[in-house]
């Protein structure tokens, strides 16, 4: 059986509703493993060391760990990946993420915009760590035909 | 940064076969727990040919063209200095395991703001049928002198 959405059509939506919410908490071992698949072994996202001798406080998360994470409440609101056709983000803010607490990261979506003839939501991400947002423009486009 | 990038479309890179395993292993990596993820049975029900790679996992294939740019010889890019502004992938449908795409970079921006540059590179990623998949966008800023 096909896990649909409950949600039908862009009818449905109203701009400014929140569609989906969701925490997550990144651990070191999340940026390790982001590293190995994602195939992106800058050591700014394992080593302190190097991380300092760049001006920055310690490791911080992968902005791409940030960015495919926070789109996955979209998904599951949608009821699937494929309806996902646009995503984009701006870096805005680093995620430092401690070596024994980790980092938690929230995020909000709402509906931004309706395309009635498309079928399509956008879907508008508030992505947020230790209280201040770290992606700017965040949007995902939603193709719910 | 060499202002006579701009405009510059590469070579494509070779071609990258999507595995199945490697759609799980990044899905995981993203906090993806959807089944069309992870189960071939629950894609194919939802009338995909095989598991469904995530919206981010394109930065996957986009990456070597990346670092094609990067190691341009007139290019005169700092990889030390390249902070990541801006990412957009725009799809004409999913990525799917089986799938061998080719990606082919073009420059498509450079600006020059105070003594910072940054540069916009698209990714075009095509099929082995020379479909369009998903178009994969990468603002890079490089931070001038302190």
């Amino acid at each position: 059986m096909t896990p649909a959405s409950s949600i039908r059509s862009v009818a449905d939506l109203e701009v400014g509703s929140v569609v989906a919410e969701a925490s997550f908490l990144l651990t070191r071992d999340s940026l390790v493993h982001y590293a190995g698949a994602s195939g992106d072994f800058n050591p700014i996202h394992y080593r302190d060391d190097i991380a300092q001798s760049v001006g920055l406080s310690g490791v911080l998360a992968h902005g791409m760990l940030t960015m495919g994470l926070a789109v996955q409440p979209v998904v599951d609101w949608a009821g699937d990946p494929a309806r996902v056709i646009d995503y984009q983000v701006r870096f805005t803010r680093p995620v430092f993420v401690d070596a024994t607490n980790g980092a938690t990261v929230t995020v909000v979506a709402k509906v931004g915009a309706i395309e009635t003839e498309s079928g399509v939501a956008r879907i508008d991400l508030t992505v947020t760590f230790n209280g201040s947002t770290v992606l700017g423009k965040a949007q995902a486009r939603v193709n719910l035909a | 940064m060499n202002p006579e990038l701009q405009g510059r479309v590469f070579p494509p890179v070779a071609p990258y076969l999507v595995g199945r395993e490697k759609v799980r292993e990044f899905s995981r990596a993203v906090f993806a727990t959807n089944p069309i993820n992870h189960d071939p049975e629950a894609a194919r029900a939802a009338g995909h040919a095989d598991v469904v790679a995530p919206p981010t996992f394109a930065v996957v294939v986009q990456e070597a063209t990346l670092a094609q740019l990067l190691a341009e010889p007139d290019g005169g890019i700092d990889f030390t200095r390249v902070v990541h502004g801006d990412q957009r992938f725009s799809y004409t449908r999913p990525i799917v395991a089986g799938d061998e795409l080719t990606a082919t970079l073009a420059v498509t921006s450079i600006k020059t703001l105070g003594g910072h540059s940054m540069l916009t590179a698209e990714s075009t990623i095509v099929d082995q049928t020379g479909g369009h998949v998903v178009t994969a966008i990468s603002t890079l800023v490089v931070r001038g002198d302190e």
